[in-house]
This record gives structure tokens, C-alpha cells and sequence, in this order.
């Protein structure tokens, strides 16, 4: 691509991004309520889809205050870590075969680490807060993302040992005659719980949990601020979503009648779909129970993939 | 181009850490670190080692400095460590490291100017870093991993009292 149609593509990604972020927060709603009998937001325009403006409206026109007791400068810098960082991941997302901003051969490792990057949003928010159940949130948060991020980077590698390289492009190119999805299940397994828990989700969103911390590390956020910590997650959500697509389910391959943006983003979306369903069927785990599965049995599961990988991939080059 | 982008990095790098050296606020601290962190990760990339420049933002800025944060969350240690460290950081206690450090930079300024370029200008990639690890340092690599397994062995017996505890009575 040329100079300008690269930055012209970045800046449609990143409004893209953040619209469809903020248009999944009426979308999600929505399919809650039919998935749990009730209407959800039903009020404003076709469907209740103007309820994102409203939404968005009242956030802007919120005071927006800094606790007197808080850390100020950490305090506002919080929330636009998460969101930053987040941005920054969808540059290696592979849309097409010819439409990404960037094409590294360690495209999936600059994924894994603006996802870690992201940790810190939700760590300082909560220690500049200067609140207990702020710290409580920030502390479960640090603990569960370092734990699950072990397990993220570990499943990812049997797909780049498959592929042989750790640029996405190469990865969903190597995917023409099988979907890792069939091979690689159990990688699918752990990074599917490991990405719920990194963008802190239900059932993983302990960090959050209102009914024992009140509303966890953004406790004290509110208007704008507590609106960038809402973007940054959906935004983990779509990024997490795009990965999987890319990791696991083909990118952008797909039958020629639909062209190859069209399967990436089909594809994406019914795993968003699968996310919200998640959120709406399962429980939230108890603190201790989401750590012990993470180093209990996610820690193995992805160990030995890693082995049997592996053994396959010398035992198939001879 | 390269070269002046070297040097922005090049200056974040040694400001934040300076600023990271001279802050009371540990959490202050720690934000410069990572940004120090970063942009060595910047500078790793410029130079042709993309990989190491990944596992620098992934392991150092994304995992160990959030294990610091998370220590000092623990702590919370507030204005008294805040009062300690100012406590620490007056001048006198300044001047054995910053002799030592004028040392170590004197050693640098005159070891480069008998040096050229010390980077070949090709980029590493990912599988030639792999390759090295377990070429010719693969006794390294084993033994940083007795080390680890070390590590997480005595993690394990120093928090074992405490699990027990937990289950009820000790063992």
C-alpha cells in the first residue's frame, strides 16, 4: 500500500474501531434481553439503536471530577492506557490479504504484548483511586491477567510452530487446507478463557465484581473517563475476537463468493455473538476458583499441546 | 531518519530514567520505568532486533513491571514511604553512585571512540534468536531454567505454611 492509502486505512481502523465499539454496547444489551426475556434498551430510534447517542450525550455532559483524594495525574492517565494500547493492536489485525497496517514477522508477539500493556489501565486506575475496594479490584486484576497471560502467550505457540513464523499474515496463509480450529482445539480452548479473562469479561470480570467491590477499579470513575475504561474492554473484545478469526478460524479465507474482508469480519462478528452468549449463560467463578483453574489445569492443557505439537510437527518434516 | 529516531528514543530513554531514579512516589517511579522500558524496546527494533524489542514490551514492560505495581500495591505504603524516600534520596547519599556511574560512562566515551559501528545492519529474525538459544547457548538456557524451577520450588515451600493454614492447622 502507499503512504497515503495507509494512513487513510489506520484512521477508517480506528474510527471503525471505536464506532463499533460504542455500537456494541446497545448491541450487547439488546441480546441480553432477548436472551433473558426482557426488551433491553427499546426507547430511542429503530430498535433502540440511538440509545449509544444517549448514552454517549450523558457521559460527555457529566462533571468530571478527580477525587480530592486520589493521585491526580495517574488518576486521569488511567484510563487511556487501556484504550491506547488496545488501538495499537488492531495494527497487525490482517483484515484481507492486502489490508493491514502492519505486516512483522512478530506481528502475534506485538498482539501479546500491547494486551499486557493494557493491565496497567486497570492496575493504576486502582491504586490511584486511593479507594479499598479500588485497590482490592486492581490487586484480583494483576493477579488473574499476569496468570492467564502466561497461558495466552503458551497457547498461541503451537499455531506459530504450526505456521512457522509469527507474522498473522503467514499464519492465516498457512490455514489453506485446514482451520487450526481442528488441530490446534485445545490451544482454541485455553486462548478463548485466557482472552476472556485478559479483557476482564463475565464471567471472568472479578477486577469489577459489583456484588463483593461495589464496581472494583473504576469505582471512582465517572463520565468520560469511566466511559474510556467501557471502550478499552469492547475494544479488547473486538481485538480478541479479530485474533481468534485470524489464529484460529482462517482470517480471511473463505469460498469465493464472498470477498475476503467480508469472511474476516462474518467470522469475527459470530465470535463477538459467542462472547455475549457467554456473558448471559455462565456464572462468575469465585476468586480462588478462576486462579486454580488458570494454573491447575489451563497450565497443563497448554503444556501439553505445546509437547504433542511439537512431536507432530518433527514427526510429519521426518 | 533512522538515525534521529535512534536519538528521540535514546533521550526518552535516559530522561525517564533519571526521572524514575529521582521520584518519591513509587508508582511514579514505576511509570517512568516502563516508559524507560519502551522505549529501549523503540530502540532494540531501530537497531534490527525486532524480537528482543516484542519480549521487551511483552515480558519486562508487560509482566515483571506489573509484578512491581502489584508488590506496591500490597505495600500501599502512602506518605510514610513516600517521607522515608525523601529520606533516602538527599544528596550526600547521591554521590558514591554518580561517581561510579561517571566512571562506567568515562569507560563508554573512550571504548567508543576505538570502536565502529557495532551493529551489522541486518535484522534478526525471531528464528535466528531461536536457533543461537538452542544452538550454541542451549547450556545457558538450561541452566536459567533449574534457576526458575529453583525459584518457583521455593515460592512454593515459603507460601506452603500459609496454604496450610488456610485448609486448617498446621503441617
Amino acid at each position: 500500500m502507499s503512504e497515503t492509502s495507509t494512513l487513510v486505512f489506520g484512521l477508517i481502523l480506528l474510527l471503525g474501531a471505536v464506532g463499533v465499539a460504542a455500537g456494541l454496547t446497545w448491541f450487547e444489551r439488546r441480546l441480553l434481553g432477548i436472551w433473558q426475556d426482557r426488551y433491553g434498551p427499546n426507547r430511542l430510534g429503530p430498535l433502540g439503536a440511538l440509545q449509544v447517542l444517549a448514552d454517549m450525550l450523558k457521559l460527555l455532559t457529566k462533571d468530571d471530577w478527580v477525587p480530592p483524594f486520589a493521585d491526580r495525574v495517574v488518576f486521569v492517565f488511567a484510563p487511556t492506557a487501556i484504550v491506547i494500547a488496545m488501538l495499537l493492536g488492531f495494527a497487525v489485525v490482517p483484515f484481507s490479504p492486502d489490508m493491514h497496517l502492519l505486516d512483522m514477522n512478530i506481528g502475534l508477539l506485538f498482539f501479546l504484548g500491547m494486551t499486557s500493556l493494557a493491565v496497567y489501565s486497570v492496575l493504576l486506575g486502582g491504586l490511584a483511586s486511593n479507594n479499598k475496594y479500588a485497590l482490592l479490584g486492581g490487586l484480583r486484576s494483576a493477579a488473574q491477567m499476569i496468570s492467564y497471560e502466561v497461558f495466552m502467550g503458551l497457547s498461541l505457540m503451537g499455531v506459530v510452530m504450526l505456521a512457522g513464523s509469527f507474522s498473522l499474515q503467514d499464519i492465516v496463509r498457512a490455514q489453506e487446507g485446514m482451520w487450526f480450529c481442528v488441530h490446534q482445539f485445545l490451544g482454541l480452548y485455553v486462548f478463548l478463557i485466557a482472552g476472556i479473562a485478559e479483557s476482564h469479561r463475565l464471567p471472568f470480570d472479578l477486577p469489577e465484581a459489583e456484588h463483593e467491590l461495589t464496581a472494583g477499579f473504576h469505582t471512582e470513575y465517572g463520565g468520560m473517563k469511566f466511559a474510556m475504561f467501557m471502550l478499552g474492554e469492547y475494544l479488547g473484545l473486538i481485538l480478541i475476537s479479530c485474533m481468534m478469526t485470524a489464529l484460529f478460524f482462517g482470517g480471511w479465507l473463505g469460498p469465493d463468493f464472498l470477498p475476503p474482508l467480508a469472511w474476516f469480519l462474518l467470522k469475527t462478528g459470530i465470535i463477538i455473538l459467542f462472547f455475549i452468549l457467554l456473558r448471559a449463560a455462565i456464572p462468575r467463578p469465585r476468586y480462588d476458583q478462576l486462579m486454580s483453574l488458570g494454573w491447575k489445569v489451563m497450565l497443563p492443557l497448554t503444556l501439553v499441546n505445546l509437547a504433542a505439537t511439537g512431536a507432530v510437527a518433527l514427526w510429519m518434516e521426518g | 531518519m533512522i538515525l534521529s529516531l535512534f536519538y528521540v528514543a535514546a533521550a526518552i530513554a535516559v530522561l525517564s530514567t533519571v526521572i524514575a531514579l529521582s521520584r518519591t512516589n513509587a508508582a511514579h517511579a514505576l511509570i517512568y520505568l516502563i516508559m524507560s522500558l519502551l522505549s529501549v524496546a523503540v530502540i532494540f527494533f531501530i537497531m534490527g532486533a525486532p524480537f528482543a524489542a516484542a519480549l521487551e514490551v511483552v515480558i519486562y514492560a508487560g509482566a515483571i513491571m506489573v509484578l512491581f505495581v502489584f508488590v506496591i500495591m500490597m505495600l500501599n505504603l502512602g506518605e510514610a514511604g513516600q517521607a522515608r524516600e525523601r529520606e533516602w534520596l538527599k544528596p550526600s547519599s547521591w554521590l558514591l553512585p554518580g561517581l561510579f556511574a561517571l566512571v562506567l560512562l568515562a569507560e563508554l566515551l573512550i571504548l567508543q571512540g576505538s570502536m565502529d559501528g557495532t551493529t551489522s545492519g541486518v535484522t534478526v529474525e525471531p528464528k535466528a534468536v531461536g536457533l543461537t538459544l538452542f544452538g550454541p547457548y542451549v547450556l545457558a538456557v538450561e541452566l536459567a531454567s533449574m534457576l526458575l524451577l529453583a525459584g518457583l520450588v521455593g515460592a512454593y515451600h515459603v507460601g506452603r505454611s500459609f496454604l496450610a493454614r488456610d485448609r486448617g492447622g498446621p503441617r
